[in-house]
């Protein structure tokens, strides 16, 4: 999907936004948010690592593009898989719209959802070895229904 | 045959099982140790398309994945 761009390590924030922004001013939108994700320093971290499913991603981007484009507005998006240092960025999001109302809120809404529910899982980088960031992670929407002893049906 | 595939941090190889339905999938999965833990957090997808039922009919060929909790960004 052309607006739904994956990057094997950190992204080009530079060149990925400009070449948005380019996009935006050519499509004679007057509003272009932003939202970039950079890797911070703490709990001796040395970066942060990703897995991403792309099939159902696809299909999550998808889902918001169309309700976005009901709206008049454009979403984009950037992800990393794979090992991401500090200081550098995993995640870039955008919204484009006409004017800034419907742009500031999709933002938000797209990227609290993203939290939510796209397929990506985070890992802690410590002393080389990937571990699972379980306690920042968040079950999808439906989770528990194969465990069908606690009577989760 | 159905693969079943276990996506992200459960870091277990896919299998191929025997079932007609989602729920005997449950079955299966609810008798092995190592990945009963992860059941309560995990979605499900049928051919890369999330389910909310175990009432879902499965063909030979099809593919049942688990997704445990995310975290992007």
């Amino acid at each position: 999907m052309e607006f739904l761009e994956i990057y094997e390590g950190p992204l080009d924030v530079d060149l990925i936004f400009s070449r948005w922004r380019k996009w935006g001013e050519d499509k004679n939108y007057g509003a272009f948010i932003t939202f970039v994700g950079t890797v911070r320093e703490e709990d001796s971290i040395e970066g942060l690592s990703f897995d991403l499913y792309e099939p159902i991603l696809t299909d999550w981007f998808a889902g918001w593009s169309q309700r976005a484009s009901k709206e008049g507005a454009v979403v984009r998006m950037a992800h990393s898989f794979g090992d991401v240092p500090l200081h550098r960025s995993s995640y870039m999001a955008a919204v484009f719209s006409p004017k800034r109302a419907v742009a500031l809120r999709i933002i938000e809404e797209f990227v609290e959802d993203f939290k939510a529910n796209a397929p990506i899982w985070k890992y802690d980088i410590k002393k080389g070895k990937r571990v699972y960031a379980s306690d920042r992670s968040h079950k999808i929407e439906g989770a528990g229904i194969l465990d069908i002893e606690r009577g989760s049906r | 045959m159905v693969k079943v595939e276990f996506l992200g941090p459960i870091g277990k190889k896919p299998i191929e099982i025997e079932a007609k339905t989602l729920k005997e999938v449950a079955e299966i999965l609810n008798k092995d140790e190592e990945t009963k833990k992860w059941l309560a957090e995990c979605a499900v997808a049928v051919n890369d398309k999330l389910v909310s039922s175990l009432d879902v009919e499965l063909r030979d060929g099809d593919r049942v994945s688990l997704l445990p909790p995310v975290c992007g960004g």
